[in-house]
């Protein structure tokens, strides 16, 4: 075996990546390549495709339905991040000692674990004009119902909302794990510095939750560019096309009963695609910094 | 500790937090109370527009029996056991592999590959969508839980390479030098030395990716349809839109699609957390 | 569609043992998923089933909204036997692309182009035959005669009556108009009676044909039609939010009077508790003086797709529901008119009236908008009547951007 030891240590890698890395390029990165192509053709998915350049791209740059998925696509995106000082507030509620804690722990994170699926029918319901919670609270106040969910003003917000359950219980998870690890000592020090409170929090604390803070945005920004599941079951994109994002619109003209506008499809895919990039080299660049300093 | 001990408080403080306590809490969970208590109505509640006091009767066992009884609510969970059980399997194995080559050995495309697994972790779907059903299609395996399965061992291939690579990383590096200075083989290093110490590891990335898998709604919708494949996600979309208004019936249907992640969750906490901790911690 | 413990078992022995396919099987895709619908293709594929016990007869119910998205899907990936859909336009995109089958042999040979002749030319593209339609349906005002009755409300005529008869409504509290629009076509439905009753037939046939810029002042003049009844406050409020077996609630409630809707809104209505005496049906009411009427009545088809893999099986299913017995029997339990000649109509005065007002309907019979227009067109406009009747003042905004998608759209 000695003998082989070499040739083996430099080929062993490879046998052990074969498999998972030619299922993931079959599956994922070559198929990015052929969106990509596909959006420079008109295409039924089913017929011959027929090249026509950037003709997607200039229809799209006409397309108010766009720039609606577009402009929501950035609402999402900024509002998503409200998860995470939520998050850290209720981590920072629940980081006590009390009887009972770790049940109450578990049951704060509990929305994460449901499907958004049932989220959404949830939110659908508890914005339901007619008989949901909110509105029989409003009611109850002496205010009018509002369809939040049919008001072109509120829509995008009101899916947003019914977003940030499951997410802020996300980010507190990461938060209360991040606390465990706070440095006592450090704290003791601040504490002899006269620091309380906010100081505390700001100066000694948060510095420490860096790692805590970075996770939590990654899984935030990609939650909220991935928002299709909840638009498609609270909404449709509805009403006229006020709640669609990229992902629901691309979705919508890619498989529509009409035709598959497959090429079409793929063009706003790609500029989603476009958009994450952005955020996968900057996550890259920092892992790749991290990488060196190991 | 960060914010200081509860105890060390003024005692009216101490009260105050554990009667806050509570009530965060009930706030916190009242869609999902609501939505039990919604779950164990009567018809007659529902149409009377009864939703939020007390239930008339209670029909805990009617109504569940019913939404088994006069759907295929049944088959869509059996179709999701069949897709996220084998995606377990077959991503768990295959990034224990990966992770495996990526952590010990050095070569020069390593970063590279490790790089591509992450990007391609994060890429939005829809740019898969069209070729991914395509692929499917052409493979034969269209609207079978077997090809929704397949693109799902691959996709979470991504994400578990991530975290295997880094969990091996920290393993310490002379267990393997010293079974190589031993003239073991680089697969008995594998089997024997490092995969019994991925077990944590191991443990914690299936109960996730049981989670994630059972609750996907856009692959299910893209590569499924029809009753005879399509997961609970999907299922019961498509049950709501034949139980209009009936939300007795959806609310029961929705608890018990949470079920079996919510069972992973509590049975398995502290592997689901650490799995999804992961880097929350330096 | 029930799965107990037993069929979970044999799924499970199935998936075990590889599943081998029996001999001969018949899958059948349909959306009728409301409680009627529902109802009569259970006894329709038991009564097929009595007749051919050799046939497994695999039936999946999709829901109705979401088999608009699913039908091209399976169509073009994993094709059933038979599917069910609709005629007219809305059935051009399949026969373009290839994937219905064209059945003119069966229709020689069952003698369907006797007995279904009244459906044939709404069946007929390019001059192939390429489904078999299985039920109508008018469209028109449900009412609450008794709300009516107690108001001294008379059934309107014109539209200045039906205006009047609005107006007095909203006075005493109640909703004139139940509607809900969260998917759209309900929309469609009162501008398709609005537009046939101030421009008549011919005109909303040649608009649905993308014949006619949708900035016409024909077109304005039916749409400030609308506005003046939308803006008068005639439709339910927070029409968006709800689905149109949602909007049945305040009508059965006596919170509103009438529901501008097809014949499939009785059973559920009925169901609801309204009994015959509370529940009437009028023809929508004349809006220009001398418009010869016409109406609107949806046929209800079945198709064979050309990917099937059963398509003798599938011949043998569509033949059985061509059948006049058949049809009387389905008809009966959708609450809906056969096609077949031979069928009887039943004994219903919603239908009675349907048949006879459809019967003396001089100016032509339309499909429904998102039947007669096509389908990609036809999603752009109904999103925009959703649009306009919550916000009737962007008007002139919807109808330029309509004009575009015409343009773009009929080529």
């Amino acid at each position: 075996m000695r003998l082989f030891g070499l040739s083996q240590r430099t080929l062993a890698p490879w046998l052990f990546l074969a498999p998972g890395v030619f299922i993931f390029l079959i599956y994922v990165i070559i198929p990015i390549f052929q969106s990509i192509s596909i959006s420079f053709y008109a295409w039924d998915g089913l017929g011959e495709k027929t090249y026509i350049g950037l003709q997607n791209y200039v229809e799209l740059a006409d397309d108010d339905a766009f720039y609606t998925s577009l402009k929501n696509n950035v609402i999402w995106l900024v509002l998503y991040l409200l998860a995470i000082p939520a998050g850290l507030f209720i981590a920072l509620f629940l980081n006590q000692n009390v009887w009972g804690i770790r049940l109450y722990k578990s049951l704060f994170f509990f929305p994460f674990v449901i499907s958004q699926v049932v989220v959404g029918l949830v939110f659908s319901w508890f914005y339901d004009p007619s008989n949901g919670l909110m509105n029989l609270l409003l009611n109850g106040l002496g205010f009018d119902s509002i369809p939040v969910l049919a008001d072109e003003r509120y829509v995008t917000y009101g899916i947003i909302v019914a977003g940030l359950w499951p997410q802020t219980a996300y980010c507190m998870i990461l938060y209360l794990t991040g606390l465990n690890a706070v440095n006592p000592e450090q704290i003791e020090a601040g504490r002899l510095d006269n620091a309380k409170g906010w100081k505390m929090l700001w100066y000694v604390v948060l510095p420490q939750l860096k790692p805590a803070t970075f996770i939590s945005v990654v899984v935030t920004v990609i939650g909220a560019l991935r928002s299709f599941d909840l638009v498609s079951i609270m909404t449709k994109g509805g009403p006229w096309g006020s709640s669609r994002v990229l992902g629901y619109y691309m979705y919508e003209k890619a498989f529509s009963e009409y035709g598959f506008r497959m090429g079409y499809g793929a063009a706003i895919a790609v500029v989603l695609f476009l958009i994450m990039i952005v955020y996968i080299s900057y996550f890259l660049y920092k892992m790749y910094r991290d990488e060196k300093g190991y | 500790m960060f914010p200081a001990p509860i105890e060390r408080r003024a005692l009216p403080l101490q009260w105050i937090y554990k009667v806050a306590l509570p009530i965060a809490l009930l706030l916190w969970l009242l869609p999902l109370i609501a939505v039990f208590l919604t779950s164990i109505r009567s018809a007659g509640d529902i149409t009377a527009g009864n939703y939020w006091g007390w239930p008339t009767s209670i029909n805990l066992i009617a109504n569940y029996t019913s939404i088994f009884e006069n759907t295929p609510l049944g088959k869509y969970l059996f179709n999701s056991f069949r897709v996220a059980i084998p995606t377990v399997i077959g991503a768990v194995a295959m990034s224990c592999m990966t992770g495996f080559a990526l952590a010990v050995y050095q070569f020069r495309s390593n970063l590279l590959i490790f790089f591509m697994f992450i990007a391609g972790n994060f890429v939005p779907f829809q740019i898969l969508m069209v070729p991914v059903r395509d692929l499917t299609l052409q493979l034969g395996v269209y609207n079978t839980a077997t090809g929704l399965a397949m693109f799902h061992i691959a996709f979470q291939t991504g994400f578990c390479t991530l975290f295997m690579r880094n969990f091996i990383r920290a393993l310490p590096r002379e267990l393997i030098e010293a079974a190589r200075v031993e003239g073991v083989s680089e697969i008995r290093i594998f089997w024997f030395v490092v995969l019994p110490l991925m077990k944590p590891a191991i443990a914690a990335l299936s109960v996730l990716i049981f989670t994630f898998i059972w609750n996907d709604y856009f692959w299910a919708t893209v590569l499924t349809q029809g009753v005879d494949s399509q997961p609970i996600t999907a299922g019961l979309y498509s049950l709501n839109g034949q139980w209009i208004a009936a939300w007795h019936l959806v609310s029961a249907g929705s608890i018990v699609a949470a079920i079996p992640p919510v069972a992973m969750f509590f049975l398995m906490q502290k592997h689901f957390i650490a799995g999804l901790t992961l880097g929350a911690v330096k | 569609m029930k799965m107990n413990i037993k069929q979970l078992f044999a799924a499970l022995a199935l998936v075990a043992f590889g599943g081998t396919v029996s001999a001969s099987e018949l899958i059948i895709n349909t959306d009728t998923s409301d409680p009627a619908p529902k109802k009569a293709f259970e006894d329709l594929i038991e009564g097929f089933k009595a007749e051919n016990p050799d046939i497994e007869v695999t039936w999946n119910l999709f829901d109705h909204e979401g088999y608009k998205t699913s039908i091209r899907n399976f169509l073009t990936a994993d094709a059933p036997d038979v599917a069910n859909w609709y005629a007219g336009n809305r059935m051009l995109p399949y026969v373009n692309a290839g994937l219905f089958e064209p059945i003119n042999d069966l229709w020689e040979s069952e003698g369907l182009t006797e007995s279904l002749k009244s459906a044939q030319s709404s069946m007929t593209i390019d001059g192939q035959i390429w489904g078999v339609p299985y039920t109508y349906y008018q469209w028109g005002v449900y009412y609450r005669k008794d709300i009516f009755e107690d108001l001294g409300i008379a059934v309107p005529t014109n539209w200045d009556e039906f205006q009047q008869a609005g107006a007095t409504l909203i006075e005493n509290g109640v909703t004139p108009i139940t509607i809900g629009t969260k998917y759209l076509w309900t929309a469609a439905g009162v501008f398709d009676y609005i537009n046939l009753r101030t421009n008549g037939y011919d005109f909303h046939m040649s608009l649905a044909l993308g014949e006619i810029p949708w900035t016409d002042d024909r077109v304005r003049a039916t749409m400030n039609n609308w506005k003046d009844i939308v803006e008068a406050g005639f439709f339910l409020e927070n029409h968006a939010a709800y689905t149109w077996q949602e909007a049945l609630a305040p009508m059965v409630n006596g919170e509103a009077a009438m529901y501008v809707m097809g014949n499939f809104s009785v059973a559920p209505l009925r169901e609801a508790g309204l009994t015959d005496d509370q529940l009437g049906f009028f023809q929508f009411p004349t809006i220009t003086p001398g418009v010869p009427v016409a109406e609107e009545a949806p046929t209800d088809t079945v198709h064979i797709p050309a990917n099937a893999k059963n398509k003798e099986n599938a011949r043998k299913f569509l033949a059985y529901i061509a059948r006049a017995d058949v049809q009387t029997q389905i008809n009966a339990t959708l609450g809906q008119l056969p096609i077949n000649s031979g069928s009887e109509v039943a004994d219903d005065k919603f239908l009675k009236a349907g048949f006879e007002m459809l019967s003396g309907a001089e100016g032509g019979i339309a499909q429904f908008f998102d039947r007669d227009a096509p389908a990609e067109f036809a999603a752009e406009a109904m999103q925009g009547f959703q649009e306009f009747m919550v916000k009737p003042d962007r008007l002139d905004d919807i109808l330029e951007r309509l004009e575009k998608a015409r343009q773009r759209i009929y080529q």
